[in-house]
């Protein structure tokens, strides 16, 4: 016998072996597909003016949409959110905003994505020689001011995102155009200017705080919700290591809703409910907040349909140190206490030790599961294969009627999942969610980490997206928030508020800069948007300036005729819209926002303290002399009973900040 | 009707009757064939065959016009079988779940391994996707990349399958040897 199994002989035998098709089942099977062609084509005459097949063969190829799948933390917002963010920007593209709705002409350029260079930690990062040439050098997230000092020519952006830049050859740079170039925090942030006026939504203008809104001009705000906590561990990460995090490090909406509230639990047929409450603005006398709070139900646990869970694990060489593999496996080993005998985990890992490593194995046999989990090691190239598709495979396998599966990423920003194209991974996750398996990625380690993807694979998923910096967070995230973070009750959840003018001169959204929907979006529900999981609360807060305050900040237009209300003394009007899970048709609230409702409590108040912090952080202009001592102050007396410590830890890192800030 | 392919994929997907039927024609036999290498028994492939027929008029609507048609039809038709099989899988599915699955697949195999012959025997021992590669690759004479840009994964992946496969086939030959 010979060494080398033959193909050859299998290849002959597999054609020798091939039947000539029976003509009679041809002849019925062409009739039969002809039946279908026609009675398709008279469903769809008249429901299809447009070309579909265009539209969507269209949309994922635009070179701009392919800039806004992974760079921009905007275009992370939603699959569309993004763009409209840009779009209060520049009124370019008249028609990004919608899902579906993109027709452009678009060339079809490949953009290859250069390798991530190995980066050690929190030190300075160029990721090909290419980008060098062109004059950028990119920042990792963290690299500390010493660092940057060393950059002669100050030709550097700061991107936290940095993961996705594009090589110049192919005559598309991912930078700012004629946009801001002053220096922010020390760091200089040069535009490339030889960019083409288009609606780059990688700039960082895009996530500027999000400026103060005429009601008059704009009554209306819309947004999708996020129930992501990657940012306050990111900030906590930073404060930890004596360095005020990056400025934009800072999602605001992030930082408040990682803590847990007790808002009012829901009654009724809706999965969540929402509480409005309007108090007087800690930092301006001259203003109120609209503090929009929601709590998801947490249905008896006992309850829980059997979860499947696929672990995708990075091994690459840089998962090595121990904040990143060794804090996984005891991470997932504190989980595993979590589940219940009929759940069924699965692992597999990509990057160096390629494959499945753990077959779907019933948690029940933690042992099993341990002993697969403590046999991964870190190492090896990155020749990634396929990670994503086989996870997506084996949850597909896992997957029966009434459970619920998941795939879990656990990375420290190396994504070489085997797909490439960061348009297609990100087309790739989309059509997996809409198959129902969701994502969740897990961010280990600082240096390498990629949060722009993170957060895109995480939304594009229906999933979560957290930074897991210490055990203490793996506790909260996997253990003590463990049903939120698996059992969705609300997918696509989005929120729009129309103020009426006649009350309200100006209002501006705290935080959600990234998850901004353009208006029309919020009735679309072909438009992604924010899911809620199990016990999740969610809060949002609008500061808000009545007419007729000393406040407000813009005069009143010479040549227009000033807003008009309806006369209703409401404040304004607040819509939600969600699905319920595995639903394609969404359901609205309403609920009327009327002055003085609700009454503050350690929640909101607290939840008021975390939205200034995040503030201070990244900036203050609406703070007036409001600082940290009032942050610590306001936080102090709200902490209610703060059973896990979160808030005092919170507390903790306030004092931090604030010292660093005096330096 | 003549035309490309792909011409006549997109006056298929916009309605065009005569469009639709010259092209299922033009491939139906290539079609049936390469039903029968994924599968690898008639009787399955007639169905997969009549299942991508009755399906193609709704898919071609996906037809994208950024790959070639060829390409397109037999990624429509490595989807439809996982389909089947994953059907076949979970209605064979004990209550005890894939594992106890696996083992009954295999002991069905040990008994009726006397009436295959040896080719049914080497492809029935590949995984599912080792043998939608095989099918391609061997099959209809794919080059790597063509049979990567089919199955959606790398050519890398297509060549590490490849010597998985001859892998995999060694040690059954060498098995059948001991028996």
């Amino acid at each position: 016998m010979s060494d080398e199994f033959d193909l050859e002989k299998l290849a002959d035998a597999l054609k020798s072996a091939t039947p000539a098709p029976d003509a009679e089942k041809k002849a019925d099977n062409i009739a039969a597909a002809m039946k279908n062609f026609d009675a398709r084509q008279e469903n769809v005459a008249e429901a299809r003016p447009t070309s579909e097949t265009t539209q969507t063969g269209a949309f994922f190829k635009g070179v701009a949409r392919m800039f806004n799948a992974m760079t921009s933390r905007a275009a992370m917002a939603t699959t569309t959110a993004l763009v409209a963010v840009g779009f209060t920007f520049y009124v370019v593209y008249p028609q990004l905003e919608t899902n579906r709705g993109l027709n452009l002409p678009t060339p079809e350029t490949t953009i290859n994505r250069p390798e991530p260079a190995p980066r050690p930690d929190g030190t300075l990062k160029t990721t090909d020689g290419e980008a060098a040439q062109n004059g950028r050098v990119v920042l990792a997230e963290e690299a500390e001011a010493d660092a940057v000092s060393d950059i002669a020519g100050g030709l550097v952006t700061l991107a936290p995102q940095a993961e996705m830049l594009v090589a110049p050859s192919t005559g598309i740079a991912p930078a700012s155009p004629s946009r801001s170039v002053a220096p922010v925090d020390g760091y200089a942030i040069v535009a490339d200017q030889a960019m083409p006026a288009e609606p780059d939504t990688e700039a960082f203008a895009n996530e500027e705080t999000n400026p103060l809104k005429i009601t008059g001009e704009e009554p209306v705000s819309t947004f999708s919700i996020d129930v992501d906590t990657a940012a306050y561990s990111v900030v906590r990460s930073s404060l930890m290591r004596g360095y005020l995090p990056p400025k934009d490090a800072v999602r605001i909406e992030e930082m408040v809703n990682y803590f847990p509230y007790a808002y009012p639990a829901p009654e009724g047929v809706h999965p969540f409910q929402p509480t409005v409450t309007v108090t007087g603005t800690p930092w301006n006398a001259g203003t109120n907040l609209v503090h929009i709070a929601i709590q998801g139900e947490l249905p008896a646990l006992e309850d829980r349909p059997p979860l499947n869970l696929v672990f995708l694990i990075d091994t690459s060489g840089s998962m090595e140190s121990a904040n990143k593999l060794p804090l996984l496996k005891q991470s997932f080993r504190l989980m595993l206490a979590e589940l219940r005998p009929e759940d069924q985990v699965s692992i597999v890992t990509y990057a160096g030790s390629a494959g499945q490593v753990l077959e779907p194995t019933n948690a029940s046999e933690r042992s099993t599961i341990m002993a697969a989990l403590n046999r991964l090691s870190a190492g090896g190239s990155t020749a990634g294969q396929e990670g994503l598709q086989q996870a997506y495979a084996v949850a597909e396998d896992m997957a029966e009627e009434g459970e619920v599966s998941r795939i879990i990423l656990a990375t420290d920003g190396d994504f070489n999942v085997g797909i490439y194209d960061p348009d297609a991974l990100k087309d790739y996750i989309s059509d997996k969610r809409d198959s129902g398996v969701y994502l969740s990625v897990l961010g280990f380690g600082r240096g390498n980490l990629d949060d722009a993807t993170m957060q895109a694979l995480a939304q594009n998923g229906n999933g979560t997206a957290s930074y897991i910096d210490t055990l203490s967070e793996a506790q909260k995230v996997l253990v003590d928030q463990l049903s939120g973070a698996l059992f969705p009750i609300a997918n696509d959840v989005k929120i729009q508020v129309e103020f009426n003018p006649a009350q309200i001169a100006e209002y501006r959204l705290i935080g959600y800069e990234t998850r901004a929907l353009a208006r029309e979006d919020f009735n679309n529900d072909a438009v992604d948007a924010g899911e809620i999981g199990a016990g999740h609360s969610v809060t949002a807060i609008y500061e808000i300036t009545p007419v007729g305050s000393d406040a407000i900040m813009s005069d009143a237009l010479r040549y227009q005729a000033p807003a008009q209300g309806s006369g209703s003394d409401e404040l304004g009007f607040l819509k939600l819209r969600y699905k319920n899970p595995g639903e394609d048709t969404s359901t609205l609230i309403e609920v009327p926002i009327l002055p003085g409702m609700g009454e503050a409590n350690t929640d909101t108040s607290f939840a008021t303290a975390i939205a200034g912090f995040g503030q201070l952080l990244r900036d203050q202009k609406y703070l007036g002399d409001w600082g940290y001592g009032d942050a610590i102050a306001l936080a102090n007396a709200n902490k209610g009973e703060d059973n896990f410590g979160y808030r005092a830890e919170a507390v903790t890192l306030m004092r931090l900040a604030d010292t660093l800030s005096q330096e | 009707m003549d035309g490309s392919d792909e011409e006549l994929a997109a006056a298929a997907a916009d309605g065009n009757r005569e469009a639709f039927a010259a092209l299922l024609t033009r491939h139906y036999d290539r079609l049936f064939a390469f039903a029968f290498r994924l599968m690898g028994a008639r009787d399955q492939a007639e169905d997969l065959t009549q299942d991508i027929c009755a399906a193609l008029p709704g898919k071609l609507r996906g037809f994208r016009g950024d790959a070639r048609f060829t390409t397109w039809l037999y990624r429509v038709a490595v989807n439809a079988a996982h389909d089947r099989r994953r059907r076949r899988a979970t209605r064979a599915k004990a209550a005890d779940g894939w594992g106890d699955w696996e083992v009954n697949r295999q002991a069905a195999m040990r008994e009726t391994r006397e009436g295959l012959d040896w080719l049914t025997q080497a492809m029935q021992a590949l995984p599912d996707d080792l043998r939608d590669t095989v099918a391609l690759i061997l099959g209809e004479e794919m080059k790597q990349a063509e049979a990567a840009a089919v199955l959606d994964v790398s050519e890398g992946t297509i060549a590490w399958r490849m010597s998985e496969v001859k892998k995999r086939l060694k040690a059954l030959l060498e098995k059948e040897a001991e028996a």
